[in-house]
């Protein structure tokens, strides 16, 4: 892109709620269930049915709002979003539009030079709609069939203020987000399942401007890939029209991923009159002070504290404290092997190593790792009480992770206990120098470096059991003497 | 007397005595409305085989022992009550075969108690219009005059009351829709307090308005009924959690000192002077009893209806957009891809009175048009909500006219929506406020038309109308006095 442009961005989140049930509704909001087997009166919008508010998903909006340092609305309302769709039952989505629950937050997101705030306008609570399946039914052909198992979830839409200035910027902003709402306990976060989905209103304005450009809403992106992608086309796009002396239309546009273009969908004369207006089935939503405080006390400790703390009480690096609170079961689970082996560091470089190796091989969650805290921290006591040396423990753990042994009994079963016998290790030491006389007599006429070689010879004659420290001694001792 | 001439209380008393079964009284009606249901159409559906069965059970339970007062009666819904396996329309060709899966909170209460349900009843399609003309199954017919209109939307409700097709019937009110048809055919009609009975379960015409109520031969039944529908019900996020009192009870305490408001705006130049005549004379009725009159105003009271238009339709037309074909009800058989499906379902499914409200309510809603219409009703609401709760600092209830004229000629009004509209002036302002009023016989025109009046009372007094309406049906004879058919 000419380096004429500046770019601005702005992203609308939604967030799937993690409720047992609907927001209106008392149906289970379960993935992959047969289609419409979870409904109900109320979220298929038959006559005379009227939604009930769920409380959880307030609370859930509120720790949202506390967390992006929002203001809770004491008193905020429900509208409804009119237009027809067949994925929506009734006609209208049940929003909120004037009065939302959550105003005027922000995050402070990492950014080139330094900490960048980036506002959030608004969080609103909002009902999802059903889910279009399109099927060749045998005999009929193509046909569109509605589920409407989906219908109803709770989402929330966070919206933030065009204050980011480059895709990374974007990228940073939603990272950070998405990791928040993961560790509140309110979204799985899951891209690809859509409990996160994000839509970017993107527009340039000249280098120096201070007035906004026109924007393109670009939908359907769910990779974090993807976003930058699709922002990075339209900055192109733009700057194409706009060098060219045209202008850039107000349009929703669609990201294709497989193009990695965007297209587009409508444009301003096609936007939907949505015609909110209050629902008069449900009454104002009056939240006290009290019910805030009582959310605000039972937040978890969000990522930000959590790498401050990590920091200062265990003197942790920047980049350690960074890893480890990613998400909230790896600091869980960092957390749990220290309170059993109470050494930071050692803890901290295996469950940054090792462990998030072993995952990551398979793509497994932390939160299903065979090797648990308690085993993590036998092993990490084997090392240090001599029993096994750290290039064993690898072989020991990974034998953890195959079976979920313990680690004494691995080391047992398999004979790698180390071998800390003088006589042996002396043994062991005489036949790899009376092997290597060559080299021995090239360390001794001043080649200090070889040392490291016979030492490595060493432990693959022992298998690695011998003890490196007194492997170090009786070598040291033999060359020179 | 027939069977299907009493009250609810009255047969009540005769099924606990024994002196006649539920299933007798359930044929008795079933024959009534046979023989006259060709010259009134009160119903859409008659549900002659469940009634029966709902009979036989509440025989069974009074064998028992186990006898509340609604256990066996013959009671019929309006066909806006959601009835599981019991087909329910809204008097529209749109849900002409809809079967629901589920009752309603207050068909489910009725069922509780042992209710035996005779038919659904006609209506204005999805509860818009002030005559049951605008039903998809046609006309509802004044049992009075049959060249009369019956009132609506909740005609069927109060002509199968006088037509005697029903002991009891349920209907519901938004600008008028109980208390109007009721005056018309010489019933007893409440549309409680927003929010005293529960919606869930009735087909959504304006919400924020839309109230269920009881259609009655006497004050007696409707406070039974009342209290038998009445209550919270978490279902219904718009219904009040207050206790429900003994309406029954409270009935023979009499006016003596209560304080019965003349709003100055309702005794217009335009009233029917039969209708003036009739008011006037409750009025010195009430004094004999010993209640005292105060002029009153309600300033706001001639933008009602045009408030009422704005808000009403607003609601309505996103009330009715599930109505799309997609999931139930009439689909067209015609279209081709899915704008086209939507446009000609709806087309073909809704009538024009219905159209003309879904057009007016998109229109007020529209962006651009939302503050001058949907915002500025909403603040005249407010207004006319004020004026009420002003009128009630000073008097206990008031006292007013119903309609401004008895029934009208069927066809009279059809193309005039304006004319039409502006029969419910007098009732319409209750909706607005959400207080609570009740229509009671109060004369008979020369024509031999019944004519009522309206008792308005407090937010949640329905106790205190109740009871000056009891006081009044003691004091006349009006309800007495027989549709002819």
């Amino acid at each position: 892109m000419s380096s004429k442009y500046q770019v601005v961005i702005g992203l609308e989140v939604h967030v799937q709620l993690l409720t047992d049930t609907k927001i209106f509704c008392g149906c289970s909001t379960k993935f992959g269930a047969v289609p419409n087997s979870q409904s109900c009166p109320v979220c298929l919008g038959l006559p005379g049915a009227l939604p009930v508010l769920n409380r959880k998903v307030v609370e859930f909006a509120i720790r949202a709002g506390l967390a992006t340092n929002c203001q809770i609305a004491q008193r905020s309302v429900f509208a409804r979003k009119n237009y027809f769709y067949p994925d929506l039952p009734k006609g209208y989505q049940i929003s909120q539009f004037e009065l939302p629950i959550c105003l005027g937050g922000h995050l402070d997101i990492e950014a080139e030079g330094g900490t960048k705030r980036i506002g959030i306008t608004r969080i609103h609570m909002e009902e999802d709609a059903g889910k279009l399946v399109h099927v060749d039914i045998p005999g009929v052909g193509d046909d569109s069939c509605v589920d409407l198992n989906r219908a109803c979830t709770p989402l929330l839409e966070i919206v933030s203020e065009p204050d980011m200035r480059s895709p990374d910027e974007a990228i940073a902003y939603l990272k950070k987000l998405h990791q928040i709402v993961v560790y509140l306990g309110i979204c799985d976060g899951n891209l690809e399942e859509g409990s996160f989905r994000c839509d970017a209103n993107v527009s340039l304005m000249p280098k120096g401007s201070a007035k906004l450009g026109t924007r393109a809403e670009l939908k359907n992106i769910n990779s974090f890939r993807f976003i930058k992608q699709a922002i990075e086309y339209e900055m192109e796009r733009q700057a194409e029209i706009l060098d060219e002396g045209g202008k850039v239309i107000q349009e929703t546009r669609l990201f294709d991923p497989n193009a990695g273009t965007t297209r587009s969908m409508r444009g301003k004369e096609e936007a939907h009159d949505y015609r909110y207006f209050p629902d008069p089935d449900l009454v104002p939503l009056v939240v006290s002070d009290d019910w805030v405080e009582d959310v605000r006390l039972s937040l978890p400790e969000l990522p930000e504290m959590k790498r401050q703390r990590f920091a200062k009480e265990l003197g942790l690096s920047d980049y350690d404290t960074e890893v480890l609170t990613a998400s909230r079961e790896l600091a869980d689970y960092f957390e749990a092997s220290l309170a059993l082996y109470p050494q930071a560091k050692i803890v901290a470089n295996w469950v940054m190593g090792e462990v998030t190796r072993a995952l990551n091989e398979e793509n497994r969650a932390i939160s299903d790792c065979p090797v648990t805290p308690k085993l993590l921290a036998a092993l990490l006591q084997l090392i240090e009480q001599g029993t096994i040396s750290g290039k064993i423990a690898k072989t020991v753990f990974d034998e953890m992770y195959k079976t979920g042994h313990e680690p004494a009994r691995i080391v047992e079963e398999k004979g790698l206990l180390q071998v800390s016998d003088s006589g042996a290790i002396e043994q062991i030491i005489d036949q790899v120098l009376a092997a290597e006389a060559g080299q021995v007599a090239a360390y001794r006429s001043g080649k200090d470096k070889l040392f490291g070689f016979f030492v490595g010879q060493v432990m693959k004659a022992s298998k690695g059991k011998a003890n490196p420290a007194l492997v170090n001694e009786i070598l040291l001792k033999k060359l020179n003497g | 007397m027939e069977l299907f001439e009493l009250t609810i209380h009255e047969l009540h008393e005769k099924l606990k005595r024994k002196e006649v079964s539920s299933v007798e009284a359930a044929r008795a009606v079933l024959a009534r409305i046979e023989a006259v249901e060709p010259q009134v159409h009160a119903f859409i559906t008659v549900t002659a085989k469940e009634a029966l069965q709902d009979a036989a059970a509440a025989d069974k339970r009074i064998a028992a022992g186990d006898v509340d007062l609604l256990t066996g009666i013959p009671i019929a819904l309006k066909d806006i009550f959601l009835t599981r396996g019991v087909r329910t329309t809204c008097a529209s060709r749109i849900l002409e075969n809809f079967i629901p899966p589920y009752d309603g909170t207050c068909v489910a209460k009725l069922r509780e108690r042992g209710m035996v349900l005779v038919g659904k009843l006609n209506q204005d399609e999805f509860a818009m219009g002030s005559s049951t003309e605008s039903s998809h199954f046609g006309v509802t017919r004044n049992p009075w005059h049959t060249d009369y209109i019956p009132g609506g939307s909740s005609g069927g409700s109060a002509a199968a009351i006088a037509a005697q097709q029903a002991t009891a019937t349920l209907g519901t009110d938004t600008g008028g829709s109980i208390r109007q048809p009721a005056s018309h055919c010489g019933c007893v009609g409440l549309k409680p307090t927003y929010g005293r009975v529960s919606r869930y379960g009735v087909i959504a015409y304006a919400s924020s308005l839309d109230q269920v109520g009881p259609v009655t031969r006497d004050v007696t039944d409707c406070a039974i009924l009342l209290e038998a529908v009445a209550g919270y019900d978490p279902k219904d996020s718009t219904s009040v959690n207050l206790p429900v009192p003994d309406y029954v009870r409270g009935l023979a305490n009499g006016v003596k000192g209560l304080k019965i408001g003349l709003p100055k705006e309702y005794f217009i130049a335009g009233l029917d002077p039969e209708v003036k005549k009739a008011v006037e004379a409750a009025i010195a009725t009430y004094r004999s009893l010993g209640a005292e009159f105060v002029e009153i105003s309600l300033p706001h009271t001639d933008y009602a209806v045009a408030t009422y238009y704005l808000i009403a339709t607003a609601e309505a037309s996103s009330n009715l957009a599930r109505y799309d074909g997609v999931r139930y009800g009439h689909r067209s058989a015609e279209a081709k891809g899915l704008v086209e499906m939507y446009a000609k379902t709806r087309a073909e499914g809704f009538g024009m009175e219905v159209k003309r409200r879904i057009m007016l309510g998109t229109y007020a809603l529209s962006s651009g048009y939302y503050d001058a219409y949907y915002i500025k009703a909403q603040k005249v609401r407010t207004l006319i909500m004020h004026d009420f709760l002003k009128a009630f600092e000073q008097v206990d209830l008031l006292l007013t006219p119903v309609a401004p004229t008895p029934a009208f000629k069927i066809g009279e009004k059809t193309s005039d929506p304006l004319q039409m509209y502006l029969s419910d002036i007098f009732t319409i302002p209750v909706n607005l406020a959400g207080t609570c009023g009740i229509s009671v016989p109060a004369g008979i025109s020369q024509q031999g038309l019944p004519i009522g009046m309206q008792l308005i009372g407090k937010p949640f007094g329905e106790e205190t109308i109740l009871r000056a309406a009891y006081a009044f049906e003691q004091a006349t004879e009006w309800h007495r006095q027989k549709a002819k058919i």
